[in-house]
């Protein structure tokens, strides 16, 4: 105690001796957060999120996890981001075609992975929202999802440490640590998050080992169907990314739910059952597949491209929406693939399965854990 | 023709002229003065006072109906002189949220208004474009336009499914409701769309004082009553029909409950404090 008094008293006539004109501050400076480098994967494009105004930081990025799994952002407390977005599954919703949100309830969509955000020009199904920061209201405040307001959430983060609580999680604390000080506002809250969702980069697949010149990555068969799926899939799962990020009629008869996709949020008659193109990567764990998870695996996905669903004579629903891709005249519609061509095809695909990406730690539920 | 332009011509040049000389010669010996005027919004059904939940009212169709919620945005509020010229209440001023069930919410006091006499007022039901598209994180988009805090959250009057505000929004129970729960909801919005032109259902009313002026001086305030009677959001251009439609958000009929409710506003009367 003395030495530190000492301390501060050889500081104290330090500073006072020096020119008034260049004062030093006494106190130590606060602590500020630690700027975290983020950088693309070189064969990517350039990202779409505006890093200049939110700068990733250590503890921003922190905090950010520590939101996407805590249950606090719903209603019941128990729904977090990381229930529908489980890492294992590629932040995807593992063996649900609708996700259920609080009480069991079902939603209408089956959950998108939440990987390469960064890059991503419209989120969700329909693209309704075009701005990273805007997304986690949305599941925050659906009905079926979290059904919990946003103000309501900031309340709750404000009480923080809560007595009895799992883990104990200090909000304003780590509020502090990422923006400088402890007010806890919706605006920082949606910063942390996307903070987050930028790191979450999926580019180390072995496909992706292949693109960076390891040719044994991929075996003979996954290379051939790299080539078929060149020439038949990537004018719309299109670049490093697997997505033109454009919306499509893929020629899903609609189902109960008569889900018109896009058109809900343009009402453009031309905008009728198109949905958000995905992109593919780590298309092999996020199954099952389509914008209402009605195929459980690629092969089922494939066959209906090909238009050669057992039973069906023609599975392509033409609506005056249908992708002309799709509905090529004097063809047989969909896409013209041998069984041959598709088991290619689902081989590639597989390669784009990322083991690092589902296993890295930095991704993963810090302790206040709600995937279930 | 040609003549008729000349003598325009030089009617314009003259005004010019004159409002030329005008503000140099005044502007040291008459600074602008400026004072309050209020703006009271009495929510009503027919000839009652809007009571929430108690009362059944009956709307054009003959359907019984209750209201549970009634709340709708009013901004860039513009006030008419008696000469014809527009006072705009500036624009980080003029956006109010009027909640049946806030009683502070329906009395808009807006300062800094010239002085002089009013002839009328122009408003928007819902928020412009321009402020829709605003960044949520500016000034601009706080107080009672922040989506995620304050009053626009609490009462759910932003999509963030598709980023805008709902401009009003009317629920309620109704015998003729087909619901499975008997409730019936107006959420009415659509600011013509962030990236490609859709569904636009801004509406701005003007409004004559009738046979009175609003006079605003530095200490006189007037307070001008303005009801809004819900049956007309059922009774417009289109009959709206709780069972027809129980239910109407983003949809494109939504435009008819906002070409009918753009004609539920009246000026009662006005009072001079």
């Amino acid at each position: 105690m003395k030495k530190i008094a000492g301390i501060l008293i050889v500081m104290a006539v330090v500073s006072c001796g020096r020119k008034p004109d260049n004062p030093e501050p006494v106190a130590p400076p606060a602590k500020t957060p630690t700027p975290l480098q983020w950088t693309k994967p070189s064969y990517f494009p350039d990202p779409v999120y505006d890093l200049s105004k939110n700068p990733l930081t250590v503890e921003g990025v922190e905090l950010g996890k520590f939101l996407f799994y805590d249950g606090i952002l719903s209603r019941t407390d128990n729904i977090g981001c990381g229930t529908c977005h489980q890492q294992q599954a590629a932040f995807t919703h593992h063996g649900h075609d609708l996700s259920h949100g609080v009480d069991d309830l079902i939603g209408t969509r089956n959950a998108p992975s939440v990987q390469n955000m960064a890059w991503s020009t419209s989120f969700f199904w329909d693209g309704g929202v075009h701005d990273m920061d805007l997304v986690p209201p949305v599941p925050i405040q659906n009905k079926v999802e979290m059904d919990e307001r946003v103000s309501n959430v900031i309340e709750k983060l404000r009480k923080t440490p809560v007595a009895g609580a799992a883990k104990q999680v200090d909000y304003p604390k780590m509020f502090k640590a990422a923006f400088g000080s402890d007010s806890i506002t919706a605006d920082r809250m949606m910063l942390a998050l996307s903070q987050f969702m930028m790191t979450m980069v999926s580019a180390t697949s072995r496909y992706d080992y292949y693109v960076r010149g390891d040719a044994s990555a991929l075996t003979s068969l996954e290379q051939n169907g790299l080539t078929i799926f060149k020439q038949k899939c990537a004018s719309c799962h299109a670049g490093e990314l697997f997505t033109d990020q454009k919306f499509r009629n893929n020629g899903l008869r609609p189902n109960r739910i008569n889900d018109q996709g896009r058109y809900d949020i343009t009402l453009n008659e031309n905008d009728r059952l198109k949905f958000k193109v995905p992109s593919l990567r780590n298309i092999g764990l996020t199954a099952p597949y389509m914008h209402d998870g009605r195929f459980t695996n690629l092969e089922q996905v494939l066959d209906h491209y090909a238009n050669d669903r057992p039973g069906n004579k023609d599975s392509i629903h033409v609506s005056p929406t249908l992708d002309p891709l799709l509905n090529v005249a004097g063809q047989k519609r969909g896409i013209s693939l041998t069984s041959a061509e598709k088991q290619s095809i689902v081989a590639f695909l597989k390669t784009l399965n990322d083991d690092d990406f589902i296993k890295d730690k930095r991704f993963s539920d810090p302790g206040v854990g709600t995937s279930f | 023709m040609k003549r008729t332009f000349s003598i325009l011509l030089a009617i314009a040049s003259a005004l010019w002229m004159a409002s030329c000389q005008f503000p140099d010669e005044k502007d040291d010996t008459d600074p602008i003065e400026t004072g309050t005027i209020q703006l009271q919004f009495d929510n009503i059904a027919g000839n009652q006072d809007l009571q929430l939940d108690s009362v059944r009212y009956q709307n054009s169709a003959g359907e019984d109906f209750t209201v549970s919620i009634l709340n709708y945005y009013i901004s860039n509020i513009k006030l008419i002189r008696m000469d014809g010229s527009v006072f705009t209440v500036p624009q980080d001023s003029s956006y109010f949220l009027i909640r049946e069930s806030n009683r502070e919410s329906q009395k808009l006091t807006i300062r800094n208004v010239l002085t002089g006499e009013y002839t009328g007022v122009e408003f928007t039901i819902g928020v412009d474009s321009l402020r829709s598209v605003m960044d949520p994180s500016q000034p601009g988009r706080k107080g009672i336009l922040d989506k995620d805090s304050g009053p626009t959250n609490e009462e759910a009057m932003y999509w963030d499914w598709n980023p805008g505000y709902i401009f009003l929004k009317m629920e309620g129970s109704s015998d003729s409701s087909t619901t499975a729960n008997g409730k019936y909801f107006y959420h009415i919005g659509g600011f013509g769309g962030l990236t490609a032109p859709t569904l636009n259902n801004i509406k701005t009313v003007k409004l004559n004082f009738p046979g009175q002026k609003a006079i605003v001086t530095t200490s006189i305030v007037s307070n001008v009553l303005i009801q809004a009677n819900i049956l007309k959001i059922f009774d417009g251009p289109t009959q709206l029909s709780i069972k027809e439609n129980p239910g109407v958000m983003f949809t494109p009929f939504s435009k008819n409950v906002a070409d009918n409710y753009a004609g539920m506003f009246s000026v009662k009367e006005i009072k001079i404090n």
